[in-house]
């Protein structure tokens, strides 16, 4: 299949120079050396090439052979991804780990796939049937509950002349034949795709649907819509990862892809042994059930950490084209853009800011680009929805991973270095935040829980930015200098702070809210508001609201109210009445 | 080490340019990528180098100790076939090696015939365990607040002048297996420390060998030193050397390793010069673009392995330049590690020993390591509990300093006076005072029993019920 295309000239870190054939592709991939390591070109000129190179390249010679592999960098899809864990060019890790023992030794080859591992598939499509590209023929059955859908590869099309009864196929097993023209072709459940490439849908949906996270200040002040993209900015320790974690674990998605690109490999590691171990709110499955995942951590090789984010993505429309909601986090994309920096430095290319190279915009549009709520070429809707990590040096938003990102998300959840310090989690910053889905799935909000969740938002957020103008005062002279409603704004802030937008992802009732517990929470919140202003204001100290015992309640509300028994949540806004009917007498 | 005695190699005599530490040799054939070379000047002596740039007849080379005395001419460059090993062995403990792991302790080469890559491997995330248990360092605003956990690995953030070295010395005095808080201590084996300095003053070095003298763990460190006046290219290979050395004796022999490196500051300008001279495009500060993914290959040398019953545990010391914590040597630092330990120069002024500064301060896997079974239930939110309160102390200090103590109101006295006592009986204590984690969690209840009971609403009902011995009678 490779033959030699060329010999290398030049080798630094992980990019190689070669010379040799001129047929050989730009974006080729390449087996490197005697040790045929995987790469890349990314360079082509004259009859020299340039490789960016996703394994070591130590003890590599000048005068060493390339191999032409004529396919572009690709990943294979088929049953079997779900539960998987893979490097940043998809080998799996568990079988590098099996043959290689602890450590990641170069020239690991393996199928992605399994190609033993048999499948209870059973044909949705009969002989005779005109079928193009993303048409279901069978659907394999991937786990005990999640249906794999077979489709005919995007770039196929033709009349089927055999279908496979059901039964127990491996991935090479044919289980369709296709005739086009003269030609027939047989088809298996596996199919490759090149990476650096979208796949192709109809046409894109509006994004009004949110994807609900289980997070209190995502969904309720903050959302994302299925099929949007959203970036997660903020200095070290400020809960990037535990976000991202939060959010794989409990949105409401049916496909998971968490893509560890240049981080921890204890937060992989960590993932590995606790989702298979949690189980998915909705379906009553393991989460792990559900997840694909992609470990490139910060000690392996820089290239491969670049790909990562393709391969994620690309799994991720793989399982939006059967008709899925695909929830797709890449902690952190700041890590890739340093890689695409180190291998451009390394190329030499004029550095636009910070040493970028000048195409980090355009890599950053073509990856968000790739989320979207679609039309599916076989007429099912699917999304894939992107949550990206920013980690800006020295937390200053102004450097240019996070400036570009923002130009390519509509919702920006900025995290608080302050705020996390003082362990206020999430830490993500009230009045630095911003989505633009808010109005689009406000719709969505009064159809699920019949209550107008825009105008207490909005009332809430009123709140909150309110409470910030006042805390400048109060820095000045104090909060006794302030009336008695603005202080109230500022009691009920503090309940808004610490009842509803703290939320502990260690605590087992706190780390998921139900939509209707989100809503409650709120409602509860606002509902002692309007209380207790109508009592200060006709004169009642506000010490007297302040000590209120009900206020402890509604703060711990948040986890000691399951999402299985929110009417007790009733039982609380009982407690106001009760408790504020009594001023509310005595201040008539 | 003597890898060409074992490998042979190629010779090339005369070099084609010298700049700094890098030099460009030209004519040899077959060379690798990351070879190691020798070095011979025209005296006879030797040093050694590595190969940061192949191409047809040409190689680039970083000397390690600096090409002073270096000619066109006369220097004779060997390649060595092989990418920089060192031996490994357990007799290693209680020996004193150079910054690229020769024996300057006069004593003889190590004997064994296993040898290592310097450089090591990146570990399988699925061959990893995740860590769980911790370590009872003694210290409270370490086991208390910011828990460290065997395969942990969490830097000091330090500046110029502050008792980091103290601290770490501390830190590796009395670090035992953690245990559960009303459990008997039981005797655990006890953790072989790995110690190498990058361009730090010899009293440093000094310091820290007579530290482990004293508390007799001498025969269980093993020293890799590479002073302020020690070649400065050295550096990059001081720290894998030691790594390596570590991983050995956790993953190989099982043993737990406590690994400190100091100062990784000094390790982070070695590698802005190298890159500096090799015209590369830097990011920020002059560091090279690669910094993050240089240091991660450090720090990722930690953890636990599933094939062994060791461990590495790492606490890199950094000194930040103008204690400035987005500078890029502790940013980046902080954006790998497990948490970090920030001293600061106001308690440090203020008299207050350990002068940890709690609220920047982070141990990303406390929440793992403690609570229910690990070390007492209340923990994690009796910590959470601690760092607001003392949070909101900052706060009301800085309006205290506008509008005097005296208009403060009732409670917010009270969280002045908390605050006061935080750093006075939970944070400072002595150089000597190794406390146990119920003592730990028993100054903290006693001062959150300073404030008002509506005020702690991160601690349970339950827990208030059970601890607090403050005399608030409200709710
Ligand atoms: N929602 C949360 N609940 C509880 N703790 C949190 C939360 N978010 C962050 N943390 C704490 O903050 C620490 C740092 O978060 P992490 O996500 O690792 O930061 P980053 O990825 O931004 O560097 C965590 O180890 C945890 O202790
Ligand atoms: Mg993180």
């Amino acid at each position: 299949m490779a033959n030699e295309v060329g010999t290398i000239t030049w080798i630094s870190g992980p990019v190689v120079r070669a010379r040799g054939s001129r047929h050989v592709g730009m974006l080729e991939l390449v087996e490197v050396g005697q040790d045929r390591l995987v790469g890349e070109v990314i360079g082509l000129k004259g009859d020299q090439m340039t490789v960016q190179v996703y394994e070591e390249t130590a003890g590599m010679q000048p005068g060493a052979p390339i191999y032409g592999t004529g396919l572009p960098l690709s990943v294979e899809l088929g049953p079997g991804l779900i539960q998987s864990i893979y490097d940043g060019v998809q080998r799996p890790l568990p079988l590098i780990e099996q043959a290689m023992g602890s450590f990641i030794n170069r020239g690991a080859r393996f199928d992605s796939i399994s190609r033993e591992k048999k499948w209870k598939y059973t044909p949705k499509a009969n002989v005779g049937d005109e079928v193009k590209g993303g048409t279901i023929l069978g659907v394999a059955m991937e786990t005990d509950t999640f249906e794999h859908r077979v489709m005919v590869h995007p770039d196929d099309k033709g009349t089927l002349t055999w279908v496979a009864p059901a039964g127990e196929y491996t991935v090479n097993d044919t289980i369709a034949k296709i005739k086009t023209g003269k030609e027939e072709k047989s088809v298996t459940m596996l199919q490759r795709w090149p990476v650096r490439r979208p796949r192709p849908f109809v046409q894109r949906r509006g994004a009004n649907i949110p994807l609900i996270t289980g997070q209190r200040i995502l969904d309720t002040f903050f959302p994302v819509a299925k099929g949007g993209a959203a970036g997660i900015p903020g200095p070290f320790g400020s809960g990037k990862t535990v976000t991202q974690h939060s959010i794989a674990k409990w949105a409401d998605a049916e496909v998971i892809v968490y893509i560890g690109c240049g981080e921890r490999g204890n937060e992989m590691t960590e993932v590995l042994q606790e989702f298979p171990h949690l189980v998915d709110p909705r379906s009553g499955r393991p989460l792990m059930e559900r997840t694909v995942l992609i470990a490139n951590t910060s000690n392996m090789p820089v290239a491969a950490r670049e790909a990562s984010i393709y391969t994620g993505i690309t799994i991720a429309e793989y399982y939006r084209d059967m008709g899925y909601h695909v929830a797709l986090m890449a902690d952190s994309t700041s890590r890739w853009a340093e890689a695409l920096r180190e291998v451009s430095g390394r190329l030499e290319e004029m550095p636009a800011e910070e040493g970028y190279p000048a195409y980090l915009a355009g890599r950053l549009a073509e990856f968000y680009e790739r989320a979207g709520y679609v039309d599916n070429l076989n007429g099912s809707q699917g999304s894939v929805s992107i949550v990206g990590a920013v980690s800006p040096p020295g937390g200053d938003f102004s450097e240019p991973v996070t400036q570009h990102t923002k130009r390519f998300i509509r919702c920006f959840w900025a995290l608080d270095k302050s705020l996390a310090s003082a362990r206020h989690f999430p830490a993500i910053n009230w009045l630095d935040s911003y989505s633009e889905y808010i109005e689009d799935v406000g719709n969505w909000w009064r159809e699920k829980t019949g209550k107008d969740w825009l105008a207490m938002r909005t009332k809430a957020m009123e709140l909150l930015s309110e409470e910030a103008r006042l805390s400048q005062i109060v820095k000045l002279v104090g909060p006794d200098a302030l009336p008695y409603a603005e202080r109230m704004v500022l009691e009920t802030s503090r309940l808004i702070r610490e009842g509803i937008l703290q939320q502990n992802a260690t605590d087992s009732v706190d780390a998921y809210s139900s939509v209707e517990k989100q809503i409650r929470l709120l409602e509860l919140v606002l509902y002692f508001h309007e209380r207790g202003m109508a009592i200060v204001k006709r004169g009642a100290p506000i010490n007297l609201i302040h000590d209120l015992p009900v206020v402890d309640t509604i703060i711990r509300a948040k986890s000691s109210v399951t999402n299985e028994e929110i009417n007790k949540l009733d039982d609380i806004q009982k407690m106001i009445d009760q408790q504020m009917g009594q001023l509310d007498a005595e201040y008539r | 080490m003597s890898e060409a005695t074992v490998l042979g190699g190629q010779e090339v005599v005369g070099v084609g340019r010298i700049e700094g530490p890098i030099m460009v040799v030209e004519g040899a054939s077959n060379v690798s990528y990351d070879e190691v070379v020798e070095i011979q000047d025209v005296r006879g002596d030797t040093r050694r180098g590595r190969v940061l740039e192949v191409g047809e007849g040409f190689a680039v080379v970083q000397v390690f100790a600096g090409s002073t005395g270096l000619s066109i001419d006369g220097t004779r460059v060997r390649f060595l076939g092989n990418t920089l090993h060192m031996p490994v062995a357990e007799e290693m403990l209680g020996r004193i090696f150079d910054g690229l792991g020769t024996p300057i302790d006069g004593g003889p080469e190590p004997l064994t015939d296993v040898y290592r890559d310097v450089n090591g491997q990146p570990i399988n995330p699925t061959a990893r365990i995740y860590p769980r248990d911790y370590i009872q360092t003694g210290i409270s605003t370490i086991d208390g607040v910011n828990t460290l956990l065997r395969g942990q690995k969490l830097p000091l953030f330090s500046g110029a002048g502050m008792p980091h070295d103290q601290l770490a010395a501390q830190i590796v005095r009395q670090a035992t297996l953690g245990r559960v808080a009303g459990a008997p201590q039981t005797e655990g084996e006890e953790f072989a420390i790995v110690f190498a300095a990058m361009g730090v003053k010899n009293d440093v070095a000094d310091y820290f060998r007579k530290s482990f003298t004293e508390s007799g763990a001498l025969t269980r460190v093993a020293m890799f030193l590479n002073l302020a006046d020690d070649p400065p290219v050295e550096r990059i290979v001081t720290p894998r050397a030691a790594l390596t050395l570590a991983e050995y004796l956790a993953y190989d022999l099982g043993k737990h390793v406590l690994v400190v490196l100091t100062d990784m500051t000094n390790y982070g300008e070695a590698l802005r010069q190298i890159s500096n001279v090799r015209g590369e495009v830097p990011s920020r500060k002059g560091y090279p673009g690669y910094l993050y993914s240089d240091l991660a290959s450090l720090y990722e040398r930690t953890g636990r392995i599933r094939t062994s019953e060791g461990s590495i545990t790492q606490i890199p010391i950094l000194t930040m330049p103008n204690d400035d914590m987005t500078h890029p040597m502790p940013d980046l630092t902080g954006y790998i590690t497990e948490g970090q330990i920030v001293l600061g120069r106001e308690l440090y002024y203020a008299g207050v020993y350990p002068p940890v500064t709690v609220l920047p301060s982070l141990s990303r896997l406390m929440k793992d390591g403690i609570g229910k079974g690990r070390t007492r239930d209340d923990h994690p939110r009796w910590g959470a509990q601690l760092y607001a309160g003392y949070a909101k102390t900052q706060d009301i200090r800085a309006l205290a300093s506008v509008i005097g103590e005296e208009e403060l109101s009732e409670v917010d006295q009270k969280y002045l006076k908390f605050g006061r006592a935080f750093e006075r009986e939970f944070v400072n204590q002595a150089f000597t005072e190794n406390r146990t984690i119920e003592r730990t969690l028993e100054i903290g209840w006693k001062l959150l029993s300073m404030l008002p009971k509506g005020e702690l609403t991160r601690v349970t009902l339950d827990e208030i019920k059970q601890y607090y011995k403050g005399d608030d009678a409200s709710s």
